[in-house]
């Protein structure tokens, strides 16, 4: 047996857009090739819609659906908070390895390494979030076809986001994943209380209601909210959109900061 | 074999704050001051204990951490101003496992391949090549994570010469491999560099490993390049043959003394009360024209040894210090962590990322 060679001296250069493509297809191949490991990080949000929604619908007297309406938007952000928010713990682990080291010599723009791998979490997102509809439907949560679809890409840029912040982390706690898990247990509770996505924060004392109105979680569920519901034009969606937004642009430039300070 | 540079260390110089605390100005020099060229097609390694900064030294010419001063240039390029154009020519075994253990094997030598720009048929052609070539038919479908030691490390120069790179670093390829996988691999490599001429520049603290594969040695300790030849040269002048020579009596073995003394530049001495003793680099002639000297005087020798000497007594003769020992001391005082730390395959071997622990004021 023999290897050929040719060797390269037409060698690649750089080039973010085919990198980036490059990384989140890579990403994606074990996703793909097992794709029931998405179902099975279901579970937690799943657990949250089978044994807390019934407590809700308990509490607030309301029918099944309209408790569903409201609750199910929140069970679509806690998707993205509790996975993607938890995604950068894979690099830290190929970091590691060694199998990210390979990646920094490789000829590959900084930027694609990190930008690729956010825009990888968008697929589990989408692919989670509707399971989980299509779960709720059967039990009286209304589907607006439009309001999702739209629900869904603000997900996918809130999750662009908070993925970009995760790796972020990794990249700044290295080989201490103690750190990392220290940090990301500490942030994911407040944001998630303090987004109103388990329980209304309306009987909330002030001061709680101070913190969520910076909380960016708390405007994309209630952007979520008003989407699944049909309600488009409500200014829900517009601050949901902006928080997103703001995110993602703050967490891709750390995370690319931070990408090139790797090695 | 060209003579052509394909790597030019000038002044490569690297180090480290003492403590990672931001505020401390002191500082280790992990790699001071290296000056070197290696041609194309060369087999050279950096031998020397964990620690002496071999591992940073690859991690500089491989454009993953920048020298503190001093340059080089790799393939032709610099690696400090175009980093991207070395990147693009090297080929690079790290310490670790070069594939992403939750990717399958196949799938991370396509990625690569894409990364390196070839079309998705060439990638492919070129991962079947080295999947048969580098014996991981039947392997290539699994995950990373499921495969042995020497399954990974095979996979890892299997990525590192998907693009038939002319240049390929390799970091402590074997180390955590039995004997059996380490010949294994050390088979592949001088298979490519006989067929391809490929340049393989390697770090090892295995004695045998350098000595026996590395047409080039190049001693590394404490940041500096101490002795740089081939290791039978390096063994001649530096360390030599011990003879042994034995005799029935005491007053035989001290009148064949100066007998032999004439025979060598190298000083000759009793070693026990009927042996005596020399260390010299030619002791392949010097055995038999000795006996035969000593037998025209009457003196019968009655046993007579020669051992040829190993890296590491060229080691001690350079540091006063065995390797085993320079190792073991770096070990315990390597304290500062500046990477991700080595899985379990790999435990045994600290990463020599970390400095060591030779203050640069300490040593001035």
């Amino acid at each position: 047996m023999t290897i050929q060679t040719n060797h390269h001296d037409t060698a690649v250069r750089e080039n973010a857009a085919r990198d980036t493509w490059n990384v989140l297809t890579r990403e994606l191949k074990p996703v793909a090739r097992d794709p029931f490991t998405l179902i099975f990080s279901l579970v937690q949000p799943l657990i949250f819609l089978g044994l807390f929604a019934p407590l809700l619908i308990g509490q607030s007297g309301m029918p099944i659906g309209e408790t569903l309406q409201w609750f199910v938007p929140g069970v679509l952000v806690m998707i993205v908070l509790f996975g993607t928010g938890a995604t950068g713990s894979n690099l830290q682990y190929e970091m590691m390895t060694g199998s990210h080291e390979r990646t920094l010599v490789a000829p590959l723009a900084r930027s694609s390494l990190l930008v690729g791998r956010a825009l990888k979490e968008i697929a589990p997102i989408a692919v989670q979030a509707l399971i989980i509809v299509l779960i709720a439907w059967p039990f009286g949560f209304a589907i607006h076809w439009g309001g999702l679809v739209i629900g869904l890409a603000l997900l996918a840029v809130f999750g662009v986001g908070l993925g970009s912040l995760s790796y972020t982390l990794a990249l700044g706690t290295k080989d201490r994943e103690w750190l990392f898990w220290g940090v990301q247990q500490t942030l994911i509770f407040p944001l998630l209380i303090l987004s109103g996505m388990l329980l209304p924060l309306d009987d909330s004392p002030a001061w709680m209601q101070a913190i969520a109105t910076v909380n960016p979680v708390n405007w994309v569920v209630q952007a979520e909210r008003a989407l699944l519901a049909g309600n488009l034009g409500d200014t829900a969606v517009l601050w949901g959109w902006t928080s997103a937004i703001v995110l993602a642009a703050i967490g891709l430039v750390i995370g690319v900061r931070a990408m090139r300070k790797s090695s | 074999m060209s003579t052509e540079t394909i790597i030019e260390a000038r002044g490569l110089t690297k180090r480290f704050p003492d403590q990672p605390k931001k505020n401390s100005k002191k500082v280790v020099e992990a790699v001071s001051n290296l000056d070197f060229h290696v041609g194309r097609g060369e087999l050279v390694a950096f031998l020397g204990p964990n620690g002496a900064g071999k591992s940073t030294s690859l991690r500089m010419l491989t454009t993953l951490i920048p020298p503190t001063s001093g340059t080089a240039r790799v393939v032709g390029h610099d690696i400090l101003t175009q980093p991207a154009d070395v990147r693009a020519r090297i080929g690079y075994v790290g310490q670790l496992t070069s594939g992403s253990f939750s990717q399958r094997a196949r799938d991370e030598l396509l990625s690569q391949g894409a990364f390196y720009g070839m079309t998705r048929a060439a990638a492919k052609q070129r991962a079947d090549e080295l999947i048969e070539s580098l014996d991981l038919t039947g392997f290539a479908l699994r995950s990373v994570q499921q495969l042995s030691g020497g399954q990974k490390r095979r996979l890892d120069v299997a990525l590192g010469l998907m693009h038939s790179p002319p240049l390929l670093f390799l970091d402590e390829p074997s180390t955590g491999l039995d004997p059996q996988s380490r010949a294994n691999l050390w088979k592949h490599i001088l298979d490519l560099r006989t067929q391809h001429g490929t340049t393989v520049f390697l770090t090892t603290h295995y004695l045998e490993e350098a000595d026996r594969y590395a047409e080039r040695v190049m001693v590394m300790d404490r940041g500096r390049v101490i002795a740089d030849d081939t290791a039978p040269r390096l063994k001649a002048e530096l360390a030599g043959d011990v003879l042994t020579l034995g005799f029935a009596t005491t007053s035989d073995a001290e009148r064949a003394i100066p007998v032999v003394q004439q025979l060598t530049d190298r000083s000759v001495r009793a070693d026990t009360e009927t042996t005596i003793t020399v260390t010299a680099p030619d002791g392949d002639t010097l055995l038999p024209s000795a006996v035969r000297a000593l037998d025209a005087q009457k003196i019968t020798v009655t046993r007579a040894t020669g051992v040829p000497p190993t890296l590491d007594d060229v080691f001690l003769a350079l540091t006063g210090r065995t390797l085993r020992d320079a190792g073991e001391t770096h070990e315990s005082e390597e304290t500062a962590q500046t990477d991700a730390s080595p899985d379990d395959e790999n435990s045994e071997q600290p990463n020599d990322h970390t400095p060591t622990a030779t203050t640069a004021g300490a040593r001035r």
